[in-house]
C-alpha cells in the first residue's frame, strides 16, 4: 500500500480540529519553515520537489513562485483557488471538509515563501459548509498564534481570509477569480500582463490550487528531494483523484503518480472495478474538459504500452489518442452509458458557464449544445458531426481564456473516438431514444500498429 | 522598435499594439476590429476578429507564439514578425469568428438604421461566408425603452463593451453594464438612466452595429441617400469640441454625428446638445462636403454616371411613351 502524504491522518477522529491535527504532527511545516528556512529556501525546496500545479494545467508550482515580481513597496498576494466546479472533480471539497488545517498550514508556508502579508482562499460560493469549516479552522489557528501578528515569534505577519465565490465556473479561471475577488464581474482578463506581474489590485499575485498548496506541507516536512522520489519522471508526488461514474467504490483516492491505470481501476484498494459486473466503455481521465477516451485507448497507449496515472503517460499520443491529467476528475462509463448524451451534457454545462466576453466561446458553445441536443433526441443529420468538429476547431485557441478549449476538447474527442455511435444516432433516431448503442468495439484490443514503410 | 507585418517593416514606439502598428502601415493588412476603440482605454480583446499570427516573437526570443493573438491587445516586441492576411490560419479563424458573431445577429439589415455604416456588414462582406450553417432560433431579448433620444435593439448587440467604456470614460458616471452570462448576456441594468447625461449620445457613434441608434433619425432615411457635410459650431459645453458631420437630405439636416476616421472611430466626442438639438443649417458653420471613400455605399448616390440622353423617336406609335421617358430622365 502506497504511502499517503496528504490524507495520512484523514481517518483520525476529530482531525478537523486544531488540537488533534497538531498532535498528529500538524503545523510542523510552519515551525520548520518560519524558524529554520528563509523564504527563498522554501521556494527552492518546492522547485526541487518538482510539484506540478494540481488545478489542471500542470504548470510547475516552484517555477510559478519564482516568476513572481518583487518590486519594493508593493504588496504581494497569495490566492488559493478553491473554486472547484469542474464536473467530475471533488477532491478539494473533500480535503477542505475533512482536513482543513492542512490547507491553512500550506497557506502559511506558501505565503511566507512568497512574502505575502495577506492571503485569500477563494471558495466556491456553493460550498457554504466548507467556508464555515475553514473560517472556524482559521479562528483556531489564530488563537494558537499560527496566524496574525508575529507568528511563532518569527516576526512574520499573515492575515488569512476566506472569500465566498461568485457562483460561476468561470471564476475558477485565475484572472476571473482575481476580478471576482476584487468585487467585479468575474470576466477573465486579457493576458499579458500575467497575475505574477499585475494580479489582485494590480499587485503581483500567485494563484494556486488547494491541493498544490496542501502538497507544500509534506514537501517542507520531508524535503523537496524526498518528495520528488515519489512518482515517476516529471510527475512527482501524490495526487488526489476524485473517482466517479460507474465504479464499485467511487470516492477520493490519493495515488502515487505513475500508478498503472489498470490497478487504479480494478484493484480493491482503489476503485474496485466497474459496478454491477458491467464492462468499461469510456473514461474521462481528468475532469470534464479533457478529451474522453474509449476503454481500449485508455488502458493502453497507441504504441501498446500500458497507461499510467501520470501527466506524461495520460497525455501520450497528444489529442489524437491521448488525454490529460487535468484536475483529477476521473469518470468511468460502463457499457450502458450513451456518449452522445454525455457529450451533450458537457456542452450544456459549458454553454451555461461561458462568461460571454469573447465571441467564439459565447456563440460557439451554444451552437454546439444545440446541435448535440438535436443529435441526442433523434433529429440529427450526418453532416452534424463534421459541423461540430469544425465549430470546435473555430473555438479552440481563439478565446481569451481556456474555457473555450475546455468546451471544444470533449466534443472534438468524443466525435473522433465515438463517431460510430454518433452516426447510429442519426441512422436509428427512434432506437436512439429508447436504448443505448452499447459497448460495441470500444473495449476491443487495439490493432497492431503497422510499420511505416521506410 | 522594428516590427514586420505581412512583410511590411515599420518602426514604432515601445508599447504600441500590433493593430496600431498595422494601421500606421495602412492598406489591406490592417486587421478588422469590432470591439477595439483607440479612444477608449481598456477596450479590445473581446471580439477576436483582429486575431493575427506571430511567427517570430522578437529578436531576443524568436520562438513563434503558440496561439493566434488578439492584435489590439498585444504589444509589439523588437524584431517581431506578424502574419495577417498572408496566414491561412488567420483567414480561417477570422471566418469562424465572423460566423460566430452572426449566428445570433438578427440580420434585419433592411430595416436597420445602421445599414450602410455597419461594421458587422463590412466584416461579413469582407471576411465571412456566403451562407450560415446555423439552423436554430436566434436569441431575443425583452425590449427596453431608454428614452426619446437613443434606440436600443439588444438583439443586434455583439457585446463589444464599447458603450460600457464610454459610460466609464466619457460621461461622468456609469450605471449600466453586462447582465447575465454567455449568449444571454445583455447590456442592461438601469441603462435607461445611463442616457441621462450630456455625453450619452456617443454610445450611438461607438456602437459597431445597430444596437444603439439615433431615435431622432429613426426610419427617416437610409444613410446612402443622405449627404454628409462637415461643420462646426461654438459649443457652450467646454468638454465638447463642436466638430461634427451633418447628414443632409435635401435642405434638411436629419442627423448629426461625430466625425469618424477611416476606421469608423469618432475623432472627437460631441455633446448631446450638438447631436440632438441643433438640426438647423443656421446653427452650424459649414466647412465643406465630407470625403467618403468610393468603396463605401454612402458615396453610391452622390455621383451621376453619364448616360446618353434618351432620344425621342419619330415612330408615331412610340412618341407618347418616349416623351414621358425623356421628361422623367431629364427632370433632375
Amino acid at each position: 500500500m502506497a504511502r499517503k502524504l496528504l490524507l495520512e491522518h484523514i481517518n483520525v477522529p476529530g482531525i478537523n480540529t486544531f488540537d488533534v491535527y497538531r498532535s498528529k504532527g500538524g503545523y510542523a511545516a510552519v515551525e520548520k519553515a518560519l524558524k529554520t528556512l528563509t523564504p527563498d529556501e522554501v521556494v527552492e525546496e518546492v522547485k526541487k520537489s518538482g510539484l506540478r500545479g494540481r488545478g489542471g494545467a500542470g504548470f510547475p508550482t516552484g517555477m510559478k513562485w519564482s516568476f513572481l515580481a518583487k518590486p519594493e513597496g508593493v504588496a504581494r498576494y497569495l490566492v488559493c483557488n478553491a473554486d472547484e466546479s469542474e464536473p467530475g472533480t471533488f477532491k478539494d471539497r473533500y480535503l477542505m471538509t475533512y482536513i482543513p488545517h492542512l490547507l491553512i498550514e500550506g497557506m502559511i508556508v506558501a505565503s511566507f515563501a512568497l512574502g505575502a502579508k495577506t492571503s485569500f482562499i477563494y471558495v466556491r460560493g456553493e460550498m457554504m459548509p466548507q467556508i464555515r469549516i475553514l473560517e472556524k479552522a482559521i479562528a483556531e489557528a489564530k488563537a494558537k498564534g499560527f496566524l496574525g501578528k508575529n507568528i511563532l515569534g518569527s516576526g512574520y505577519d499573515l492575515e488569512l481570509y476566506v472569500q465566498p465565490g461568485g457562483g460561476a465556473y468561470i471564476c475558477g479561471e485565475e484572472t476571473a477569480l482575481l476580478e471576482s475577488l476584487e468585487g467585479k464581474r468575474g470576466n477573465p482578463r486579457i493576458k499579458p500582463p500575467f497575475p505574477a506581474i499585475a494580479g489582485l489590485y494590480g499587485c503581483p499575485t500567485v494563484v494556486n490550487n488547494v491541493e498544490s498548496i496542501a502538497a507544500v506541507v509534506p514537501i517542507i516536512n520531508e524535503g523537496g528531494d524526498e518528495y520528488a522520489k515519489v512518482g515517476i519522471g516529471r510527475s512527482t508526488g501524490t495526487k488526489l483523484i476524485s473517482a466517479g461514474g460507474n465504479l464499485k467504490k467511487p470516492g477520493v483516492y490519493e495515488i502515487d503518480l505513475g500508478l498503472p491505470v489498470e490497478e487504479f481501476l480494478y484493484s480493491d484498494e482503489y476503485c474496485g472495478g466497474i459496478a454491477n459486473g458491467k464492462r468499461l466503455k469510456a473514461v474521462v481521465a481528468g475532469g470534464s474538459s479533457v478529451p474522453i477516451l474509449p476503454a481500449n485507448l485508455f488502458m493502453k497507449t497507441i504504441n501498446g504500452e500500458g497507461r499510467l496515472m501520470s501527466y506524461e503517460s495520460l497525455a501520450d499520443g497528444g489529442f489524437v489518442s491521448g488525454t490529460m491529467m487535468g484536475s483529477g476528475g476521473f469518470i468511468a462509463y460502463d457499457e450502458d452509458q450513451c456518449i452522445v448524451r454525455n457529450t451533450w451534457n458537457f456542452a450544456r454545462f459549458y454553454h451555461h458557464e461561458s462568461c460571454g466576453q469573447c465571441s467564439p466561446c459565447r456563440e460557439g458553445t451554444g451552437w454546439m449544445e444545440k446541435v448535440l441536443h438535436r443529435l441526442e433526441y433523434g433529429h440529427g443529420k450526418m453532416s452534424d458531426m463534421d459541423l461540430l468538429v469544425d465549430v470546435s476547431k473555430k473555438i479552440e485557441g481563439n478565446t481569451i481564456c481556456p474555457l473555450g478549449d475546455a468546451a471544444a476538447w470533449p466534443v472534438a474527442s468524443a466525435i473522433r473516438h465515438f463517431r460510430d455511435e454518433f452516426e447510429w444516432h442519426v441512422t436509428h433516431p427512434h432506437e436512439a431514444t429508447t436504448r443505448n448503442f452499447g459497448l460495441a468495439h470500444y473495449a476491443d484490443p487495439l490493432p497492431k500498429l503497422e510499420e511505416a514503410a521506410s | 522598435m522594428k516590427v514586420t507585418i505581412d512583410g511590411f517593416p515599420i518602426e514604432v514606439e515601445a508599447g504600441t499594439t500590433i493593430l496600431n502598428a498595422a494601421r500606421m502601415i495602412g492598406g489591406d493588412i490592417v486587421p478588422p476590429a469590432m470591439c477595439y476603440y483607440s479612444k477608449l482605454e481598456g477596450s479590445g480583446g473581446k471580439c477576436r476578429t483582429c486575431l493575427v499570427q506571430v511567427t517570430k516573437g522578437s529578436e531576443k526570443d524568436p520562438r513563434p507564439m503558440p496561439k493566434l493573438v488578439a492584435s489590439c491587445r498585444t504589444t509589439v516586441m523588437d524584431g517581431m514578425e506578424v502574419k495577417n492576411i498572408t496566414s491561412p490560419e488567420v483567414i480561417e479563424a477570422r471566418k469562424g469568428v465572423v460566423e460566430m458573431l452572426l449566428i445570433n445577429h438578427p440580420l434585419d439589415c433592411p430595416v436597420c438604421d445602421q445599414a450602410g455604416e455597419c461594421h458587422l456588414q463590412d466584416l461579413g462582406y469582407e471576411h465571412g461566408a456566403a451562407k450560415t450553417r446555423y439552423e436554430f432560433d436566434r436569441r431575443t431579448f425583452e425590449k427596453i425603452d431608454i428614452g426619446d433620444k437613443i434606440q436600443l435593439h439588444m438583439t443586434r448587440c455583439i457585446l463589444c463593451y464599447r458603450c460600457v467604456f464610454v459610460a466609464d470614460q466619457i460621461t461622468d458616471h456609469r450605471i449600466h453594464g453586462i447582465l447575465n452570462r454567455g449568449d444571454h448576456s445583455e447590456i442592461s441594468t438601469y441603462i435607461q438612466k445611463a442616457v441621462d447625461n450630456d455625453f450619452s449620445g456617443n454610445v450611438i457613434d461607438v456602437c459597431p452595429v445597430g444596437a444603439l441608434t439615433d431615435k431622432t433619425f429613426r426610419f427617416k432615411n437610409r444613410v446612402w441617400f443622405t449627404k454628409p457635410v462637415e461643420a462646426h459650431r461654438e459649443c457652450e459645453n467646454p468638454k465638447c469640441c463642436g466638430k461634427v458631420t451633418l447628414w443632409y437630405k435635401g435642405e434638411d439636416v436629419i442627423r448629426v454625428t461625430a466625425r469618424k476616421d477611416e476606421y469608423g472611430e469618432a475623432e472627437e466626442f460631441i455633446c448631446n446638445t450638438c447631436r440632438f438639438d441643433k438640426k438647423k443649417t443656421s446653427d452650424w458653420v459649414i466647412e465643406g462636403p465630407r470625403k467618403v471613400s468610393h468603396k463605401s455605399v454612402i458615396s453610391s448616390n452622390h455621383y451621376d454616371t453619364l448616360h446618353p440622353l434618351p432620344v425621342v423617336k419619330t415612330n408615331p406609335v412610340l412618341i407618347e411613351a418616349n416623351k414621358e421617358q425623356f421628361e422623367r430622365e431629364t427632370r433632375l
